[in-house]
């Protein structure tokens, strides 16, 4: 399946990845490229399968609720890229 | 003591017996490191102090008497893998400033052991390519031929391994990623059963296909190493839990009545004709050791490539969305709002490899798709595994050739994505099954480079495969043939 122009910006903004314009070209008929590979499954009949997200049957295992860590944040903030009082800043999102 | 012959085995027993000290021996690979690397490009960090002092640490608890086989053997990282203090960069620059506040389950292992930390190896950004040529940190440059690529994406500890720069390194495997460079390299290599390494502190890239392992010399080196790496550990809700094996326990089991199962899909066309050449000689090597074959299919290994390339770059896009800006990594110097800051830091600190397969990793789980590829892809993947489970009850481990080709160039295949993903078509099918997969060296090809048998077995056989391994190195010697570069 070819891919379009606004497809792509649209899978750019939910990726939270800037394309600039001079990228698109390249980004488009190698995204192309990519989904000409994966199309190939279409074409296998599944019917009756179940999907499998685990190779292994592997049951999630239950802890008790116990506080296991300690308090690191210094350490885990010291290499923020900005930090203050503790906690972290990001662009004001609320006016 | 010769760096070059003396395996991690005879290290070990050199150390044991105090013929070396530790210190000394990580300043005789720390000098090779400084002599030969700036050629090969195989390390991202190196940080001798720190190295030496763990050394020291070693050499006192030698004379104490409470050494383990890996005290005071150091041993090469892949920069994967979260190293407390170290500069942890994952080959990308979203990470080019991340000093690692914390230990990932491998790096406790081996400090409890007494391992030293060699280094950081280089490797693709985030894991994700087959030629190490996706690293922010420089291409790697396969030490049998400068002029190639080392595989990838664990293209430095690879390099690393076969130049003789380190005794062994860790590594990961995604979809072939410690199978590939090792048979590019001319190395061993193995990925264990999904699950028996812990994942916690390695960067996630592919959670349900991502398994770390070892690359050394020799099979022998692999199991004394797995030893150390493989290990409960509950911070991995994936870590399995079963009684601890030695993987060297198995090495010297003669070989006879070995069913040697040949997948046909293996070996019709795609496999160029100096490896098939290397592969046949290996097989009839294991034939005069005792053992049979027994012609396989696997149907849908065409199938496994586009598989990987639907839910791999999925759970990608799912696991890269921590970068972004706010809490560790790579922030844009400059943006308007937060949307901005987003997008321009992830713009700016993930490459185009990242960045295309979180692309597709997006497409494939947005609505309207997600039922039409993502589901389609797992119902795939149930038949490959499927595949493999009726293979293994005609035969006790497949054979085949590790890669298509020996190493190619640089640049021959970055162009076009498509291409570079096809050169794993042998290796990927063996993530998405979870099963164990080893590459040893056989022979060389075309120019002399290294071809790499692959041996694929059933859950939780490492240690059967490494004595499949060890009694295949007894009675040849590829594994100890060595670049030109590292004898210099």
């Amino acid at each position: 399946m070819a891919l379009t122009e606004n497809d792509l910006r649209r899978l750019a903004r939910l990726a939270r990845i800037r394309v600039e314009d001079n990228e698109v070209g390249t980004l488009l008929t190698q995204l192309s490229g990519i989904l000409g590979l994966i199309d190939q499954l279409q074409a296998v009949d599944t019917r009756g399968i179940e999907p499998l997200s685990h190779a292994l049957d592997l049951e999630q295992r239950l802890r008790p609720d116990e506080v296991t860590e300690v308090d690191r944040r210094e350490q885990f903030q010291a290499v923020a890229p900005q930090v203050e009082a503790g906690l972290y800043l990001v662009p004001k999102v609320i006016e | 003591m010769n760096l070059v012959t003396t395996s991690l085995k005879q290290l070990a027993e050199a150390l044991r017996k105090r013929q070396v000290s530790s210190r000394e021996l990580a300043q005789a690979y720390l000098e090779r490191i400084v002599r030969l690397d700036p050629t090969l490009g195989a390390f991202i960090t190196t940080d001798h102090e720190r190295t030496l002092r763990q050394a020291d640490a070693a050499d006192s608890r030698i004379a104490s008497g409470t050494a383990g086989p890996l005290t005071g053997i150091p041993v090469a990282h892949k920069d994967i893998f979260c190293t407390q203090g170290w500069l942890t960069t994952c080959g990308s620059k979203m990470l080019s400033n991340f000093v690692s506040p914390y230990d990932a389950h491998v790096i406790e292992q081996f400090k409890a052991a007494g391992a030293l930390i060699l280094g950081k190896t280089n490797m693709d950004e985030f894991a994700m390519g087959s030629s190490n040529e996706t690293s922010f940190y420089g291409t790697v440059k396969n030490p049998w031929d400068l002029t190639r690529v080392p595989g990838g994406s664990s293209g430095g500890s690879a390099a690393a391994v076969a130049a003789r720069l380190a005794p062994a390194a860790t590594a990961t495997d995604t979809g072939g990623s410690i199978r590939q460079p090792a048979a590019l390299c001319g190395i061993s290599g193995i990925k264990p059963t999904y699950g028996l390494v812990s994942r916690y502190g390695m960067i996630a890239y592919a959670s349900s296909l991502d398994q770390g392992g070892v690359v050394a010399p020799s099979a022998e080196d692999l199991g004394i190493v797995l030893n150390t790496m493989v290990g409960f550990d509950a911070r991995d809700s994936t870590s399995i839990q079963r009684p601890p094996e030695d993987y060297t326990a198995l090495l010297e089991q003669p070989l006879r009545g070995l069913r040697i199962g040949l997948p046909k899909e293996f070996f019709s066309g795609g496999v160029s004709a100096d490896v098939e050449r290397a592969i046949e000689a290996a097989l009839q090597e294991y034939e005069r050791l005792g053992a049979t074959r027994v012609d396989i299919s696997l149907p849908n290994t065409a199938l496994s490539v586009p598989v990987y390339y639907v839910l791999a770059p999925a759970e990608a896009s799912s696991n890269l969305s921590r970068f972004d800006g706010v809490r560790f990594g790579w922030r844009a110097p400059r943006y308007d709002d937060l949307a901005d800051m987003y997008e321009l830091s992830r713009a700016q600190g993930f490459g185009p490899e990242v960045k295309r397969r979180i692309l597709t990793g997006t497409y494939v789980l947005s609505r309207g798709y997600y039922d039409a590829y993502y589901l389609q892809a797992q119902r795939v993947r149930r038949l490959i595994v499927n595949d493999f489970k009726s293979a293994f009850a005609q035969c006790d481990v497949i054979m085949g050739p590790s890669t298509p080709t020996v190493a190619f160039g640089f640049g021959e295949k970055t162009g076009d994505p498509v291409q570079m993903y096809l050169s794993d078509i042998f290796t990927i099918s063996v993530n998405l099954a979870g099963l164990p997969g080893l590459s040893i060296p056989a022979g060389f090809g075309q120019g002399g480079l290294p071809v790499g048998l692959q041996l694929i077995g059933d859950y939780f056989s490492e240690a059967r495969l490494l004595n499949l391994a060890h009694r295949y190195q007894q009675a040849t010697d590829w594994h100890s043939r060595v670049p030109a570069l590292a004898s210099a």
